[in-house]
């Protein structure tokens, strides 16, 4: 297939349906919209279902139920509205189902603003609803990888009967860049036979994630520990850039601001500066080995993130003792261009700026 | 000699410009609302819970004091209000999307409780806010951008009416569906949204006014040909007139 | 060679457009390209811009502080994003509505009529092919051939405005190849 160029939450929904699914319930919300409108028009082309449901609450049990009756299933969202899925993404979790999250977000908390952010990677990584459970998280940071995880994603949840969450933001879902939809994308769906579609002649099979009985549900809960621990050591994605040197400073960022921060080390390599990144692809499980090896190898650490310091908890846990960790961080929608991130290396490079420490920054400043 | 003034912002309104498209109905039902407080003598001890939707900055258009809710669930943070600080107005003021989709759980049994605040709830047939997606109150066949070939009331259902719905409950309430398409119809519309905030004030019933509005922008019509598509296609769906009164038998 | 324009106007102007056929010619010459849209509460009724960069390699930032070259088709455009131009860089503005210059002198400024010129060839809704056609042909960042295909493929379904699109972009270009003044 020949190259195309799309918007990324057009090309987020077109990458749904050459994975092969074929059921997508939504709700509206900006800036992700256009998945929406996107698939409206698409999946009747491929006999498939979309249905506009009446909230976030209730697309996301529509793909509980939809992923409990064996079919490849997915929603989009932004933040609010994974907010209000966060119920069902705990209840589906707990019931062992393969179902496809896509965030695309914005800024917040509460009703926040509609302007990219990265604001979400704790409830994405750490939780969201209650209980012991995790998503697999992907952060693309081109369309291209938009695509290429939207289809990942489906095979990864069907691999490990959990949702998996493709985390990107309001930029990711609005900019146009070509893209390449692989000759096969639809893999082949294994075998279900956990799913409800009727008895016939086995016994009854049961969706759920209630075990009132302590042992059954500690049996549970270590189930899903013993994926995780595969995950951990099976799903782990990252990105050296310039990171397998030796580095005066050393980069982490995710998604587009991965991308920015690469202009930004471009121009400073450009003028003998040792600076490399690296870039976590999977969120969780988060590529602790990659950050502490390559941090070795770093005078100091600068985390980049559009939000207040999320992500740069996992690196302060991932990094060796004694790197200084420093955060870089952009709200409320307004992105900072590749010259604010050399800005900020260059203060880090001279002695200029201020570590994260033990105690927190209050502390540190007083 | 100074001339009297005979035409005015209502006390309750402040003179913020507001972000209304041209056309848009949605400036014409604050200043009824406004002028409700104004002559009952409310606005200093109003609380407005505004929604998610084009009026979610109506809190910079009222001059009371106002909540911002979550999507849908401005009636749940009135009953909040109401049941704090009983002595309070307190109205919501909702879209379809807002009221009719996403919260229609907090709306019904806000409605069924009897909970002494007042709802204005303004029913355009469509997402305005997010860029003219499908409603639940989106007419048969209307074209929307997550409806592209006209709503299919097979697939999705007819349009609700929910002034109709609610009235349904046995709970004594105030439930009247109006509409500001033509100036014969604002007047009228002002009274029924004056009749709520009467009720409220003597502490009677929950209320509900619905008001048709435009959407000119999403509806893809001009001001004029969408007052007009009220008139034709929104009325003959949507009766106007008084549904549930608390004078009714139960 | 990577080159960053920032195309800005108010809704209608066609801003969005020429922005992605900047991209799409871009893409069909074998570059990476990327295109991104300003959206959110600024779009009701006010400035609409995009950015586009066009590149030989992968492109990192879609963004940047200073663009090298931007295109403003209205006053708060200009008055937005002028001073924002690299130095050395180049700022086209549409003189038929934009009766003030950037006042810079360390970049290139390139005044054209696009309103009046799109009328006379008939319609003033053709101005943003003239301003597309002066900036192209001020950059040369992709060929006149490409964007006649896509004007062609834009306007399939109504055939007759293609040869006056066409000339537009033309009567832009030669603006654009006049000297740097
Ligand atoms: C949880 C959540 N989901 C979705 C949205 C996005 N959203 C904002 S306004 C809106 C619909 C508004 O439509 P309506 O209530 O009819 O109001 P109108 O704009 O038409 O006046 C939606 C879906 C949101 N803000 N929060
Ligand atoms: S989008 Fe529609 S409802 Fe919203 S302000 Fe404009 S006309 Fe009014
Ligand atoms: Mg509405």
């Amino acid at each position: 297939m020949a190259k195309k160029l799309m918007k990324g939450n057009e090309a987020i929904g077109e990458a749904a349906v050459q994975a092969g699914c074929r059921h997508y319930f939504a709700y509206p919300i900006t800036p992700q919209t256009e998945v929406a409108e996107y698939l409206v028009r698409r999946m009747p082309e491929v006999d498939g279902v979309f249905l506009q449901a009446e909230s976030e609450v209730a697309a996301s049990n529509m793909l509980f139920g939809a992923s409990a009756a064996g079919v490849r299933t997915f929603t989009s969202s932004s933040s609010p509205g994974i907010s209000l899925m966060a119920e069902s993404i705990s209840y589906i979790a707990g019931a062992q189902l393969p179902v496809v999250y896509v965030n695309i977000m914005r800024g917040g908390p509460g009703l926040g603003g509609i302007l990219p952010a990265q604001s979400d990677y704790f409830q994405a990584t750490k939780g969201g609803g209650h209980g012991d459970y995790h998503l697999l998280v992907l952060a693309p940071s081109t369309v291209q990888e938009a695509v290429d995880h939207v289809i990942l994603a489906f095979e990864l949840a069907e691999k490990y009967r959990n949702p998996v969450m493709v985390l990107g933001d309001g930029m990711i879902g609005q900019m146009m860049e070509p893209v390449q939809f692989p000759a096969e994308a639809v893999t082949e769906p294994p075998d279900r036979p956990w799913a409800t579609v009727g008895m016939k002649n086995r016994p009854q099979n049961l969706i759920r994630s209630l075990f009132l009985n302590a042992d059954e549900l500690e049996a549970n809960n270590l189930e899903l520990r013993a994926k995780y621990d595969l995950m951990e050591r099976d799903e782990v994605r990252f990105e050296f850039y310039h990171a397998d040197e030796e580095m005066d400073v050393m980069v982490v960022a995710y998604g587009t601001m991965a991308r920015i921060a690469k202009t930004a080390i471009d121009a400073l390599r450009a003028d003998g500066v040792k600076v490399g990144l690296v870039r976590p692809i999977s969120l969780y499980p988060f590529p602790k080995r990659a950050v502490r090896e390559a941090a070795g190898r770093a005078k100091a650490v600068l985390v980049v993130e559009l939000s207040t310091g999320q992500m740069v908890e996992d690196v302060e846990w991932a990094a060796p003792e004694g790197v200084p960790i420093h955060f870089f961080g952009k709200v409320g929608g307004n992105i900072p261009p590749p010259e604010d991130i050399s800005e900020e290396i260059s203060k880090v490079l001279g002695g200029k700026a201020t570590p994260r420490g033990l105690y927190g920054r209050v502390e540190e400043a007083s | 000699m100074t001339a009297a003034t005979i035409f005015g912002t209502p006390e309750s309104l402040t003179d913020r410009v507001t972000h209304y498209c041209p056309g848009c109905t949605h400036g014409i039902i604050h200043r009824l609302v406004a002028e409700s407080l104004d002559e009952l003598g409310l606005r200093e001890t109003t609380v407005g819970i505004a929604p998610v939707g084009c009026a979610v900055l109506a809190y910079h258009y009222f001059a009371c004091d106002f909540q911002e809710a979550p999507h849908g669930r401005a009636p749940a943070l009135a009953t909040g209000a109401k049941r704090a600080r009983p002595d309070l107005t307190v109205f919501t003021y909702q879209g379809d999307g807002d009221l009719a989709s996403i919260g229609t759980a907090e709306l019904i049994h806000a409605a069924n409780r009897g909970e002494k605040f007042t709802i204005i709830f303004v029913n355009n047939a469509i997402y305005g806010m997010t860029g003219g997606q499908m409603a639940p109150t989106t007419m048969p066949g209307q074209v929307t951008s997550t409806s592209p070939a006209g709503r299919d009331v097979d697939q999705v259902g007819y349009p609700l009416r929910v002034a109709e719905l609610i009235a349904t409950l046995r709970t004594p309430s105030y439930v009247e569906r109006v509409s500001v398409h033509t100036p014969h119809h604002i007047i009228n519309a002002k009274r029924a949204v004056r009749q709520a905030f009467e009720y409220q004030k003597a502490g009677r019933c929950f209320s509900l006014v619905e008001v048709l509005s435009t959407c000119p922008t999403n509806w893809g019509l001009t001001p004029l040909e969408s007052l007009k598509w009220v008139e034709e296609t929104m009325l003959p769906y949507y009766p106007l007139g008084l549904k549930k009164s608390p004078d009714d038998e139960v | 060679m990577t080159l960053d324009v920032m195309f800005a106007g108010f809704g209608g102007q066609g801003i969005m457009l020429i922005g992605q056929m900047v991209a799409y010619a871009g893409m069909g010459e074998g570059k990476q390209v990327s295109w991104l849209p300003s959206y959110g509460p600024e779009m009701r009724g006010g400035t609409a811009y995009c950015s586009v960069v066009v590149s030989d390699n992968p492109i990192g930032s879609p963004v940047n502080r200073n663009p090298s070259c931007c295109v403003v088709m209205n006053r708060p455009s200009l008055e937005k994003f002028a001073p924002k131009v690299k130095k050395g860089g180049l700022l086209v503005v549409n003189s038929s509505l934009i009766p003030v210059t950037s006042e810079r002198e360390d970049i290139d400024e390139l005044l054209v009529p696009c309103n009046d010129l799109a009328m006379e060839l008939g319609t003033a809704k053709a101005a943003n092919m003239v301003v597309l056609g002066a900036f192209v042909g001020r950059t040369q960042v992709v060929k006149l051939e490409s964007l006649d295909l896509l004007v062609e493929k834009q306007f399939a379904k109504k055939p007759k405005f293609i040869p006056l699109n066409k000339e537009a972009l033309r009567v832009g270009i030669e603006r654009g190849k006049a000297e740097a003044s």
